[in-house]
């Protein structure tokens, strides 16, 4: 879980980086040569097997897990316990939402760009870029990213620090500082990936 | 009718008995011990450190508690620390010290082969604890350190915080958890011991209840261990346990097992005092609170319910200091209980009751700074903030005696034996090193020296003459004539169709025995709560109201029994108090008593123990003594001056 | 003062069990929360009705035999209190308070508030002590313990063994409880010979009784009454990691 967790964290740092060039006032040039790199390079694809794996490594155990976990207590309490966070109890949810948002998003833009019908952009790379813009100028698609993106930002608060712990990591000087770096990870990353669609968004709005 | 007993202790030089004894005793081969099953009842510190080194040893040992887990006896409670005679701080302490300051702390009425047996063993208590990880207070070089505790002159206490008692029970726990693990003890949890079964005058057995289905069981042992603690829960408030009782230890008794000096009880000078009819317990505030603590009253009467942080130095009276300079707040505790009584009887009691007096960290926090007291005591300042809202770090604790530990117990001789053959009796369930008066952090000590150093060893001369008994079925009929009667006794207490509640007994009880049987004691009053006592059983067996079955989870039974018992034992107690003419430890006689209001004891008729034999159903109990000669020690009397 | 009790009341183990409501009058703030039972016990028993049956022994916050879940928190509102030093002042004149049973699989109620905590005993049997046999000690001081790591290890050893842990858990894990052993006895230098055993073992138990995972929620940290380390978890992780890599089973 902890393992690919964190690994999963590394990717959506450079995703996300990646994905900023969707902000670059060039019609998509730059992000379609990314998105031919990124499904042309035999670096990148070996990666992205082993992220596919990641994924569905870490949604399977998670699932596992909560279910094993809910059944460790077959009576309920009647009255509710709040004395850990809400992200922390939720992760299954958290997780579920991220699920169903990792099949759709990979429906609207991994797919298409494999196999769907693309046309080509002034450099002759498929035109990734215009599929972006149409899906994102649609207010509730973006919505559906928002939440997303929401649901992400508090399964990584929970997650990151949670990770250490599992591997071990904590320790009275760390451990604040990794709780710490964890929390601007677990805000920015999301909040960056929410700027592309809301700008887009706005921008074919205007 | 009275018997002289035989305490068998081994001749030759003082020093020497107990090695001597350990090396010539009769020995049973490891082959043999598999065969040789032993029941312990009790897991504290004695029972589970007894039954840990039994089964290292091989013998094929059960043990029971009537806890939901053997970790929970109440030897957990223990805060201060436990003594032994290492001499880590180079102060001078020695086995022959701790030996004598535990004969001079109990005034003189306990065996002095016992305690120096005790002192000897103390060194190994805590070698075998620091092996089993138990984490003592160190010092910045890693090595071992001591706080004093009263009565004493050196310092010799081993603590754990304020946990000292938890961690070595945790420590006796994991011990006896190893061996249930490898299946050499079989652990009987949530059970209590309800009879002994003899068989041709020989303990071979116990009936036990299952305490959540409510079932009786036989359980058959060549020898039987009781280390079921003491019985200060016979005053209903005290800083026992709730489950603590002296049932087992009754049973014993009414089987033939004598009980000795049952009037040597211990009130603990440092507990938070009582704040209402609701009290169901009273907490204990560590002895070793005394080492930093002042105890105060003020000097007028007029000024006891004012604030005391207004009241100036002159005001106050530090009266353990004034009567006793060479001690001063560190006196043994009998002599600070009743000192606290004596400042509250002339009315300078500092709170509405009447019935509390000052603990003050003042200067202690001036001197070494509010870290450094916290480090000490955080843990007791804490809990005794949440019981009274107050804070002890701005103002003078309020404390006063309660009961706490009961000196007195099933006699055994130097084999830890009781006068029934096969049953043996161990740490404070026994009567065997306080005398009259136990010192602070000798308890622990004891507990564990019964349980691990002494009673594994005595018991073997025993278990060899055992070797060719084989296993008695539990179908013998000695173990269906015990199940009866067990049976019987809970089915008369459930099927009682009264109106008063068992706690309301046992509130009457406490009541009877705390203002004839406390801190004080005469004639008079001794006489009148014999007859009080025996109109109560009788009131109790008609009136008592037990809700619920003798067949399942019932705690209102389990209680209802253990009062019964406690019922009887409050008479014996006060007989023996009665008995005993003279004023020694804890046992203070009114009209025996210095002009200075000192304990006055009277050696030439009563350095003897009080071993009480049970003689039946509403007879006199039978006195036999057991003189205690001293050889090594002379007899004088006991000043902290 | 005057409360509504929710209390739940089930029979036996294997009974239905469900809440049921009791009123208390003349509640003192200085009473204990157990007091304030044994009062409406008292009250219980003089009608002819069963006693709410909870455990409980030492009621100076030690022995760890007290339980139940105050108001959705094990031990109640105070922090690092257990339910017996839970005083009445902590309640409002005329506050409804739920008191149900400390809940997992692993701690089946045996009537009303008790429940069998026995797992955890088998937890400690399967390795949570030091293998030295009565006698075989070496002197107490031959082995010095810089007094940092002393007192670590008794932070982790002043657990009582309560069941809190696994009572505030929403996954009713026991990793706190079995983590502290673990971090008290692999710290010291006489632990160190049985370290990668004992925390191999002692696991597979805890995952036996049928304890969940720990999610790292932090609950059993903030609802212990003697304030046990989440710390722990993480060391005993280590000690897990390593001693399954390097182990030879």
């Amino acid at each position: 879980m902890s393992l690919s967790g964190l690994f999963l964290c590394t990717f959506l740092i450079t995703h996300m980086a990646g994905n900023m060039q969707l902000l670059i006032n060039d019609g998509g040039l730059a992000f379609n040569q990314y998105a031919y790199d990124m499904t042309h390079s035999p670096i990148i694809k070996t990666v992205s097997y082993l992220l596919y794996f990641s994924i569905l490594l870490h949604a399977v155990q998670g699932l596992v897990l909560a279910y094993a976990n809910r059944g460790a207590r077959k009576s309920r309490y009647a009255s509710g316990n709040k004395s850990s966070s809400f992200a922390s109890r939720n992760m299954g949810i958290l997780g579920s939402i991220l699920l169903l948002f990792i099949v759709v998003h990979m429906k609207s833009f991994w797919f298409e760009m494999h196999w769907g019908t693309i046309g080509n952009d002034a450099n002759g790379m498929r035109d990734l870029y215009s599929v972006v813009v149409a899906a994102f100028s649609q207010w509730w698609y973006v919505l559906f990213y928002i939440v997303s993106l929401a649901a992400l930002a508090f399964h990584l608060l929970h997650g990151v620090q949670s990770a250490f712990q599992t591997v071990g990591v904590n320790h009275s000087k760390y451990t604040p500082i990794i709780k710490a770096v964890g929390s601007i990870f677990a805000i920015a990353v999301p909040a960056l990936f929410a700027i592309q669609p809301l700008y887009i968004l706005f921008k074919t709005l205007q | 009718m009275t018997m002289q007993l035989d305490s068998k202790i081994p001749a030759g030089p003082l020093a020497d008995k107990w090695t001597k004894y350990k090396s010539t005793i009769p020995l049973v081969a490891p082959n043999n011990k598999p065969r040789i099953e032993v029941l312990v009842i009790g897991t504290g510190l004695a029972g589970a450190a007894a039954a840990a080194t039994m089964a290292e040893a091989g013998y094929k040992v059960k043990a029971f508690c009537f806890q939901d887990s053997p970790r929970r006896a109440h030897s957990i409670a223990a805060q201060g620390g436990i003594n032994a005679a290492k001499n880590y701080q180079n102060d001078g302490d020695s086995v022959y010290r701790l030996f004598y300051d535990t004969i001079k702390g109990g005034d003189y009425r306990s065996r002095e082969a016992n305690v120096h047996r005790l002192a000897e063993v103390s060194t190994s208590i805590i070698d075998q604890c620091v092996a089993q990880g138990v984490p003592f207070a160190r010092d910045y070089g890693g090595l071992l350190t001591n706080r004093s505790f009263g009565g004493v002159q050196v310092r010799r206490t081993f603590y754990a915080r304020g946990q000292t008692g938890q961690q070595l029970l945790l420590g006796a726990y994991s011990a006896l958890s190893r061996q249930v693990g490898k299946g050499a003890v079989e652990m009987f949890n949530r059970h209590e011991m309800l009879d002994v079964v003899k068989i041709d005058g020989v303990a071979r057995g116990i009936i036990a209840r299952n305490l959540i289905t409510g079932e009786l069981e036989r359980h058959f042992g060549h020898a039987v261990v009781l280390a079921t603690g003491g019985y200060g829960n016979v005053f209903y408030l005290s800083t026992n346990a709730m489950g603590s009782n002296v049932t087992a230890a009754w049973k014993a008794h009414k089987k033939g097992a004598f009980f000795g000096n049952p009037c040597y009880t211990q009130i603990h000078p440092t507990c938070i005092p009582v704040s209402g009819d609701h009290q169901s317990k009273l907490t204990l505030m560590s002895e070793s609170l005394r080492n930093d603590g002042r105890v105060w009253v003020p000097k007028k009467i007029e000024d006891r319910l004012k604030d005391p942080l207004t009241l100036s130095e002159d005001e106050r009276d530090y009266y353990l200091e004034r009567r006793y300079p060479a001690f001063g707040n560190l006196v043994p505790r009998d002599v600070a209980s009743r000192a606290a009584k004596v400042a509250c009887d002339e009315g300078r009691s500092v709170n509405k009751t009447g019935l509390a007096v000052y603990l003050d960290f003042k200067d202690a926090i001036a001197r070494d700074g509010k870290d450094a007291i916290e480090a000490r005591y955080g843990n007791l300042f804490e809990m005794y903030q949440r019981i009274t809202d107050e804070n002890p770090y701005e103002r003078p604790m309020r404390i006063f005696p309660a009961v706490h530990y009961t000196m007195g117990g099933l006699w055994v001789d130097y084999d830890l034996g009781t006068s029934v053959p096969g049953l043996y009796a161990a740490g404070e369930a026994n009567f065997s090193d306080h005398g009259a008066n136990r010192l602070g952090a000798s308890a622990l000590m004891q507990g564990l020296a019964d349980g691990y150093f002494v009673l594994p060893y005595t018991i073997g001369k025993y278990l060899s003459t055992q070797i060719r008994q084989p296993a008695i079925s539990t179908d013998h009929p000695a173990f269906a004539k015990a199940e009866k009667e067990v049976e019987d006794r809970l089915n008369r207490l459930a099927n009682s169709s009264g109106t008063k509640t068992v706690d309301e007994f046992h509130k009457r009880l406490g009541k009877i025995m705390w203002d004839n049987c406390g801190m004080s004691r005469n004639a008079e009053g001794l006489t009148q709560a014999i007859a009080d006592i025996q109109d109560l059983q009788k009131e109790f067996w008609a009136n008592v109201r037990v809700p619920g079955g003798t067949k399942e989870f019932n705690p209102e039974l389990e209680k209802a029994g253990r009062v019964a018992d406690f019922l009887e034992l409050g008479e014996l107690m006060c007989r023996d108090a009665l008995n005993r003419n003279e004023s020694c430890g804890g046992h203070f006689r009114e009209e025996y008593r210095t002009p200075e209001g000192e304990a006055l004891r009277n050696d030439e008729d009563y350095t003897y123990v009080a071993a009480w034999e049970y003689a039946g159903e509403n007879q006199e109990p039978i006195l036999n003594k057991e003189p205690l000669e001293f050889e090594n020690v002379e007899l004088k009397t006991r000043s902290y001056k | 003062m005057k409360l509504n009790l929710k209390i739940w009341r089930q029979k036996g183990p294997k009974s239905e069990g469900k809440i049921v409501d009791y009123t208390v009058d003349h509640v003192d703030e200085d009473m204990s929360f157990l007091e304030m039972l044994d009062v409406l016990n008292q009250d219980l028993i003089v009608k002819g009705e069963d006693p709410v049956a909870f455990d409980h022994d030492c009621r100076e916050g030690i022995c760890g035999m007290c339980s139940m879940v105050i108001n959705g928190r094990p031990h109640g509102p105070w922090e690092r209190t257990t339910t017996c030093q839970l005083h009445m002042r902590a309640f409002k004149d005329g506050e409804t308070v739920f008191i149900e049973p400390f809940r997992a699989n692993a701690f089946p109620v045996l009537k009303d508030l008790a429940v069998d905590r026995s797992s955890f005993d088998r937890i400690i049997q399967a390795g949570g002590y030091i293998s030295v046999n009565t006698g075989n000690a070496v002197d107490a001081n031959s082995i010095p313990i810089d007094k940092e790591t002393a007192d670590t290890a008794f932070d982790a050893a002043t657990c009582i063994g309560c069941g809190a842990c696994v009572a505030a858990c929403k996954n009713a894990s026991a990793m706190l409880f079995t983590s502290a052993k673990v971090a008290h006895l692999n710290m010291l230098p006489q632990g160190e010979p049985e370290r990668a055993k004992r925390t191999v073992q002692m696991v597979a138990q805890m995952d036996k009784e049928g304890f969940g995972a720990c999610t790292n929620t932090g609950a059993c940290e903030a609802e212990c009454p003697k304030g046990i380390s989440i710390t722990n978890i993480a060391r005993m992780n280590r000690e897990y990691f390593k001693a399954t890599i390097t182990g030879s089973k």
